[in-house]
C-alpha cells in the first residue's frame, strides 16, 4: 500500500497544475487549431474540412503584417537589452540599501493601465504637443515633422511597455552573482573589461535569454501599440487577427494566423534557445 | 535464527529514486505525448461535428402575439447602453422608477457593436438570457446578424403610443428595420467631414477634398469599414443603400488611391487628434464634434458633404430571451415623452428622433441664465443637433447587408484598406 501511495505522490502533486494546463492551454490550443481548419461562416455554422487552404489564403494576404511584427518585436526586444542592462547592472551592483526602491520605481508604471500609459505617449508624441511643439517653435524641426504614425513611435511603444519584464530577469541574474567570483577573477589577473566580459556577462546571460521570452513574445503580438500609435503602414498582426476575430468573424482566417504566429514564435525561441546553447543556459537559470 | 539485518531505509525509496534518477525518461515523456494525443482526439471528436451554425427563424410580425401572451410587468429591468448616453444625475431613470415602480439596473456597457455581440452572441445561440432586457445597438452589420438570426424580440407596436405619436416619420421607414419590428430609435446622427480651421484656411464643401494631396499627412478617415465604404462610395456619386460588389470594388480602388495621403484610419479618438492639430481634415460624427467644441472650446467644423453624408441610428431592441421584456418595453415608451426625450438631448447632443423636444428646450433655455442658457441656445441652433432640410435631404443611409456572404464580402472589400 504504502508503495502505491510513494508511487502516486508525484502525479498527485503534479495534479493541480498539469489540470490547470490541460484546461486553459492545451485544449483551447487544440480547439484554436482545429478551427484554423474549418470552412463555413457564422450563420450556417463551421465545418471541419481540413482547410489547409486556410493558412495559404491567411499568409499570401497578411505576410507583409506578419514580417513587420516580428521585426517591430525583434528590434524592441534589442533596444530593451541595450537600455535594461546597464540599469539592471547598476541596481545589481551599485544600488546598495536602495536596491528594492529602484526596482519599485522600475515597477511604478504597472500601477497604471497599460493602455492608459500608451495613451499618454499619443498625448506627449502629438505633432505640437509637449515635446514636438516648442522643437518646432524653435525652428530645429520642419513643421511638418512628425512622431505619431510612424514605426518609430510603435517601437518605441513597444520598447518602453516591456522594459521592466526586461530589466528584472537581468537584475535577478545579475544579484546572484557571488561577488567572491568576481574578486577571483582580479586575483587572477582579470582587467575590469575582461572580469565582466568572461565571467559577469556569461553568469547573467540567463537573465538575458529570460527576459528575450518575456519580450519577443508579447511584443510581437502585440495589438496596442500599433493601434495606438501606429498609422496605417504599421499594422501588426495582432490587429490582424482581432479584426478577424472581432469585426469579420472569419473564425479561421484568425486562428489559422494566431497558429502560425505561434508556431513562427516557438521557433524562433528554440533557434536562439539553440545558438545559446539551451542546456547550459536552462541549467544556468534553473540553479 | 536467521541473523536477518532489515535496517531501515535511510529514506523513502520514492524520494531516492527521486534524488538518484532523471526526471523524465523517453518513455516517460512518450506517455505524456500520448495523454496528449488523446486529449486532441477528443478534440478532434468534438471537431468531427462542427460548430453550429448561429441562424435561427427570425420572428416576424405575425409572431408578435405568441411572444408576448403571458409576459408580465416584474417590476426590475437590466438596461445595457453607451458611455454618455444618460445624464450622470440618472434622473429621466428616477423618475421613471417613481412612476412606474420598476427599478432600473442602468449599465453603460457597450464600448463598439463587435464586442458587445461577441459577448452576447453565445449566450443568444444557446438561447439563454444575456443579463440585460434592454440594449442600445447602431445599425450595422451587427444589428443585420442579430435580426437575421433570429435573436430579438417583435416589438408589441400597441404598448408603444408614445413612439406611434412622437417619433419623426423618417425614423419609422428606415432601410434596416423597416417598420421597426425589432428597434425603435434611442438618438441618432450622422457622419460628414470634421475640420479644423487653425490649418484648413478654405470652406470644405466635398469629400473630394479629403482627397487633395495638399493635406497630405493630416487627413483622417474611419476605420469602420461601413463608415469607409460610405464615403468611397458617396464621393464616386453611389448611393450606399443600394450598392452592390462591382461598387464596393470601384469605391475600395479609389480609397486605396487616397491611402498615401491618410495620416490614420481612426476609430474613437479623432477628435482630440483634431483639436490639437495632428489631423486638420478628418470623417466626423456630428455629435463628437458638438460635444468637443462645447466642452474643450474647440472650434472644429463640421459639414455634410454636397456628395452626401451617412446617417446612423442607435436603436433600442430588446433580446428575444429577456426576462423582463415588459418592463423594458415600458421604459422604451417612457423616452418618447417630449419631456423626458427633451432632457435627453440636452445631455446626448446627438439628432433626436423626437422633433417636439425643440420647443421644449426652447422654454428651457427662455427660462435658464448664464452659461447654461448659452449651451442651451447653442444647441437649439445647431444643425448637429437639429439638421436642416438641406443637409438632412443629403444624408445617405448605410449599404444594407442582409446576409453572412454580404456581410462578409464587404469588410473583406473595405477592411484590409485601413491594415495594409
Amino acid at each position: 500500500m504504502g508503495s502505491l501511495r510513494a508511487r502516486l505522490t508525484p502525479y498527485a502533486l503534479v495534479l493541480p497544475g498539469g489540470l490547470w494546463l490541460a484546461i486553459f492551454f492545451v485544449v483551447p490550443t487544440l480547439i484554436l487549431l482545429q478551427f484554423s481548419l474549418m470552412t463555413g461562416n457564422e450563420a450556417d455554422g463551421y465545418t471541419f474540412t481540413f482547410a489547409w487552404q486556410n493558412y495559404t489564403q491567411a499568409l499570401t494576404t497578411y505576410w507583409p503584417q506578419f514580417v513587420r511584427s516580428l521585426e517591430y518585436g525583434g528590434i524592441a526586444t534589442l533596444l530593451c537589452i541595450a537600455l535594461s542592462y546597464p540599469i539592471a547592472y547598476w541596481i545589481a551592483f551599485k544600488g546598495g540599501t536602495r536596491k528594492s526602491t529602484y526596482l519599485f520605481l522600475i515597477l511604478l508604471p504597472f500601477f497604471v493601465s497599460f493602455v492608459l500609459r500608451t495613451i499618454s505617449w499619443q498625448f506627449f508624441l502629438s505633432d505640437n504637443g509637449m515635446l514636438l511643439g516648442p522643437l518646432k517653435d524653435w525652428g530645429l524641426l520642419p513643421a511638418d515633422f512628425h512622431i505619431l504614425q510612424t514605426s518609430v513611435a510603435v517601437v518605441g511603444g513597444l520598447t518602453y511597455n516591456y522594459l521592466p519584464f526586461m530589466v528584472l530577469p537581468i537584475y535577478v541574474a545579475l544579484e546572484r552573482v557571488d561577488p567572491g567570483v568576481v574578486e577571483a577573477s582580479y586575483d587572477l589577473y582579470c582587467s575590469r573589461t575582461q572580469s565582466f566580459l568572461k565571467v559577469v556577462l556569461p553568469l547573467s546571460l540567463p537573465g538575458v535569454f529570460a527576459g528575450v521570452l518575456m519580450n519577443f513574445v508579447p511584443a510581437s503580438s502585440d495589438y496596442v501599440n500599433a493601434e495606438v500609435l501606429g498609422g496605417p503602414d504599421n499594422t501588426m498582426i495582432g490587429n490582424i487577427i482581432q479584426d478577424q476575430a472581432l469585426t469579420v468573424r472569419d473564425y479561421p482566417t484568425a486562428t489559422a494566423l494566431s497558429a502560425t504566429l505561434m508556431l513562427a514564435l516557438l521557433l524562433g525561441i528554440f533557434a536562439y534557445a539553440r545558438a545559446l546553447g539551451t542546456e547550459t543556459v536552462l541549467e544556468a537559470a534553473a540553479r | 535464527m536467521d541473523q536477518r539485518i532489515d535496517p531501515a531505509p535511510p529514506l523513502d525509496p520514492a524520494l531516492l529514486r527521486g534524488l538518484t534518477q532523471r526526471r523524465y525518461d523517453r518513455r516517460d515523456l512518450m506517455r505524456m505525448f500520448g495523454v496528449g494525443a488523446g486529449l486532441g482526439a477528443a478534440g478532434l471528436a468534438l471537431a468531427a461535428c462542427g460548430v453550429k451554425g448561429a441562424k435561427q427563424a427570425p420572428a416576424t410580425q405575425d409572431d408578435v402575439a405568441k411572444y408576448w401572451a403571458g409576459k408580465k410587468q416584474n417590476g426590475h429591468l437590466d438596461f445595457a447602453t453607451w458611455a454618455l448616453y444618460m445624464p450622470t444625475d440618472h434622473a429621466p431613470l428616477t423618475a421613471f422608477t417613481k412612476e412606474t415602480g420598476i427599478t432600473v439596473n442602468y449599465q453603460e456597457v457597450i464600448q463598439d457593436d463587435p464586442s458587445w455581440y461577441g459577448k452576447i452572441q453565445p449566450q443568444l445561440a444557446a438561447n439563454k438570457p444575456i443579463g440585460y432586457d434592454l440594449m442600445v445597438v447602431t445599425n450595422g452589420v451587427e444589428l443585420s446578424k442579430l435580426i437575421e438570426f433570429g435573436y430579438l424580440a417583435p416589438l408589441d407596436h400597441s404598448k408603444l403610443p408614445n413612439f406611434a405619436q412622437n417619433a419623426d416619420p423618417i425614423y419609422k421607414n428606415e432601410p434596416f428595420d423597416k417598420g421597426n419590428v425589432y428597434t425603435i430609435p434611442y438618438t441618432s446622427g450622422y457622419t460628414g467631414i470634421a475640420y479644423n480651421p487653425t490649418y484648413v484656411k478654405e470652406p470644405i464643401t466635398k469629400i473630394a477634398q479629403l482627397w487633395d494631396p495638399k493635406y497630405a499627412g493630416k487627413i483622417g478617415m474611419m476605420k469602420d469599414p461601413q463608415e469607409l465604404g460610405n464615403f468611397g462610395m458617396l464621393v464616386l456619386g453611389i448611393n450606399p443603400e443600394t450598392s452592390t460588389q462591382p461598387d464596393w470594388t470601384r469605391a475600395a480602388a479609389k480609397l486605396r488611391e487616397q491611402k498615401p495621403l491618410v495620416r490614420a484610419y481612426v476609430q474613437q479618438d479623432y477628435t482630440k487628434s483634431l483639436a490639437n492639430g495632428d489631423l486638420w481634415i478628418c470623417m466626423g460624427w456630428s455629435g463628437d464634434i458638438f460635444q468637443e467644441n462645447a466642452s474643450n472650446g474647440s472650434t472644429l467644423q463640421f459639414v455634410v458633404p454636397e456628395e452626401g453624408g451617412s446617417i446612423w441610428t442607435d436603436n433600442m431592441t430588446i433580446p428575444k430571451t429577456a426576462a423582463n421584456p415588459v418592463d423594458a418595453l415600458m421604459m422604451m415608451d417612457y423616452f418618447y415623452r417630449p419631456p423626458v426625450a427633451a432632457e435627453l438631448t440636452e445631455f446626448i447632443n446627438y439628432v433626436t428622433p423626437v422633433p417636439a423636444t425643440k420647443d421644449i428646450i426652447a422654454k428651457d433655455a427662455a427660462a435658464a441664465t448664464g452659461d447654461n442658457k448659452k449651451t442651451l441656445e447653442a444647441l437649439l441652433s445647431s444643425p448637429l443637433v437639429y439638421p436642416t432640410d438641406a443637409d438632412l435631404s443629403k444624408l445617405r443611409h448605410y449599404a444594407s447587408l442582409k446576409t453572412a456572404d454580404a456581410q462578409k464580402a464587404y469588410q473583406d472589400t473595405f477592411l484590409p484598406i485601413s491594415t495594409g
